[in-house]
């Protein structure tokens, strides 16, 4: 490369302090501010989209649900919606109500999860610990549900497989009336607390217009004003009858994220509140058939970090003939490149948690590379084993 | 005579040393997740591996112990043995999870090369999907058995 001597990259990962999954970031500062960064993904690829084509419909359920241990119930129920529709089957309102009621649940869990490592990118590891304190809360409840703290398999082709029962109930209500005090807390926290604020406030401002052009989704674009909320703009699944309000935020900053994320934990409360106590009466599960009939459908749902997009074929056998999946974090990745130009270099972590990143779910994709001056830089392993920094 | 002392004396407090308190380096090599937070969940109030001496920390430049977690896929494979090479000796691995143990549910998958212990010897294996906290507090268990019967000598490198 070259580059003017004053300038230095820094090669970060794929595996680095920050983050617990591999992702290779490459920053250009000139002093300590970022002039460039690219991003080198993949290392998590596993072939996960080839595999769904040679697994039964039902079996894809499970291979699915494992494409992120941190929001794999949504996943599954996107999967689930999609080969409902091909197959034409419609779910009884109680497992659609379970689902959602599962999924908020999930939201809950992964915000929580997020502020503890957001705070953890700050140095505020306080907050990490009482936020992760605070989750196992909601672990208890799926534990108690379904049997496992992270794959919950609640989802079944046609329905739900685990019901609520007048006792699970009651411990939900418990562990809500806990975590709803403690969101206000961490809310009054994120919003007073003048050392996150200095971290925050004004940081990776992203405005509405460049929201939109980015192209970022979930939370992220909520927090810069944009109202993009599938929950709300195409309710799927009991979100019709059981409708949630979409929070928006209009500053763009880190600051901004932090709130909109803590303020869904208590929206996400309150939806849960409101399905416990009218829960519909009825069956759990549809007759699904073994083969799907041939066609195609794309299922779009609200994950934890943004919409989530499943694209499902089917040539008629009892086997997927192609399943593609787009998940958030590739949409809000870029953004994230964009915003931390300019910036210091000890703001990036948190940009980069700003997004609430997720790379075991982004890589299926094939690897992105994105150039900063037109010209690419290319590590080769020599260069990685004899520690050469780039010139 | 006396740098022998000298010699077997430093092997036993730095044996000491790790015994009561290994530091560990997470990798992950092609994970869902669902590993990786359960670890982390480890660390955290509930369940506190800190209690037993057991820290998480970035570099394997100073790590006892490498927690790797997901079966090896083809890019996190050439990753995985270089930090494995940067750690100092004694150097000790544990395998998180079914995939990481057997490949798990991507066992067929293109991309996924093999189990851990096909690329780096393996000392601690600890099953399920993901493991629950409370096993992988056992896995740190057991291999706090194995750093004390680590030979001395091979702790004095």
């Amino acid at each position: 490369m070259t580059a003017p001597t004053k300038q230095f990259t820094i090669p970060i990962g794929p595996q680095h302090p920050a983050l617990k999954e591999p992702g290779f970031f490459e920053f250009t500062v000139e002093g300590e501010t970022v002039v460039g960064a690219t991003v080198r993904l993949g290392y998590a690829h596993r072939g996960i989209e080839k595999a769904t084509e040679s697994r039964t419909w039902v079996q894809n359920l499970y291979l699915l649900e494992r494409i992120c241990g941190i929001c794999s119930h949504i996943h599954a129920l996107a999967y689930a919606l999609g080969v409902e529709k091909l197959a034409g089957v419609t779910v009884p309102p109680r497992a659609q109500a379970i689902r959602e009621l599962t999924a908020e649940l999930e939201r809950i869990h992964s915000h929580l999860l997020w502020l503890g490592v957001a705070a953890h990118e700050a140095g505020f590891d306080t907050l990490f610990m009482y936020s992760w304190r605070d989750r196992e809360t909601v672990m208890d409840i799926f534990e108690q549900f379904s049997g496992s703290r992270v794959h919950h398999s609640v989802n079944t082709l046609g329905g739900v497989k685990f019901d609520l029962t007048p006792e699970l109930s009651d411990a939900i209500h418990q562990g809500l009336d806990y975590l709803d005090e403690r969101a206000r807390y961490y809310l009054d926290l994120v919003q007073n607390d003048p050392m996150l604020s200095g971290r925050t406030r004004n940081i990776g401002v992203m405005t509405e217009a460049d929201a939109a052009r980015l192209g970022v989704v979930g939370p992220t674009a909520r927090a810069s004003g944009v109202l993009r909320d599938l929950r709300v703009e195409a309710p799927y699944s009991a979100y019709v009858n059981f409708p949630v309000q979409a929070v928006v935020e209009t500053a763009g900053d880190l600051h901004a994220r932090f709130v909109v994320r803590v303020r869904e934990l208590l929206e996400s409360i309150r939806v849960i509140r409101l399905l416990l106590d009218g829960l519909p009466t009825g069956d759990l599960q549809a007759r699904m058939p073994r083969k799907i009939p041939a066609g195609e459908t794309i299922s779009r749902v609200e994950a934890p970090r943004g919409e989530l997009f499943y694209f499902i074929k089917s040539a008629g056998g009892d086997m997927p003939e192609r399943i593609k999946v787009r998940t958030p974090t590739l949409c809000n990745l870029a953004s994230v490149l964009e915003l931390s130009r300019g910036r210091q270099l000890a703001d990036i972590p948190m940009l980069l948690v700003g997004v609430d990143p997720c790379f075991s779910c982004n890589d299926r994709m094939v690897t992105i590379c994105r150039v900063e001056s037109g010209e690419r830089v290319d590590f080769t392993w020599d260069q990685l084993r004899r520690k050469e920094s780039i010139p | 005579m006396l740098t022998r002392v000298w010699e077997h004396t430093l092997g036993e407090v730095v044996q000491w040393a790790r015994v009561n308190s290994p530091w560990a380096l997470h990798f992950n090599s092609g994970s869902c997740n669902g590993c990786d937070i359960e670890l982390l969940a480890t660390l955290t109030p509930r369940y506190d591996v800190e209690r037993l001496g057991v820290k998480l920390q970035g570099s394997p430049r100073q790590a006892d112990l490498l927690v790797v977690t997901g079966a090896v896929t083809r890019q996190a494979k050439d990753r995985l043995l270089r930090i494995y090479a940067q750690m100092p000796e004694p150097r000790f691995v544990m395998a998180l999870g079914s995939c990481a143990l057997s490949k798990g549910i991507f066992h067929d998958c293109y991309n996924v090369v093999g189990p851990v212990d096909v690329f780096i010897p393996v000392d601690v294996y600890v099953p399920g999907c993901p493991p629950r906290p409370e096993a992988i507090i056992a896995g740190m268990v057991a291999l706090l058995g194995k750093l004390q019967a680590a030979p001395a000598a091979e702790a004095q490198t």
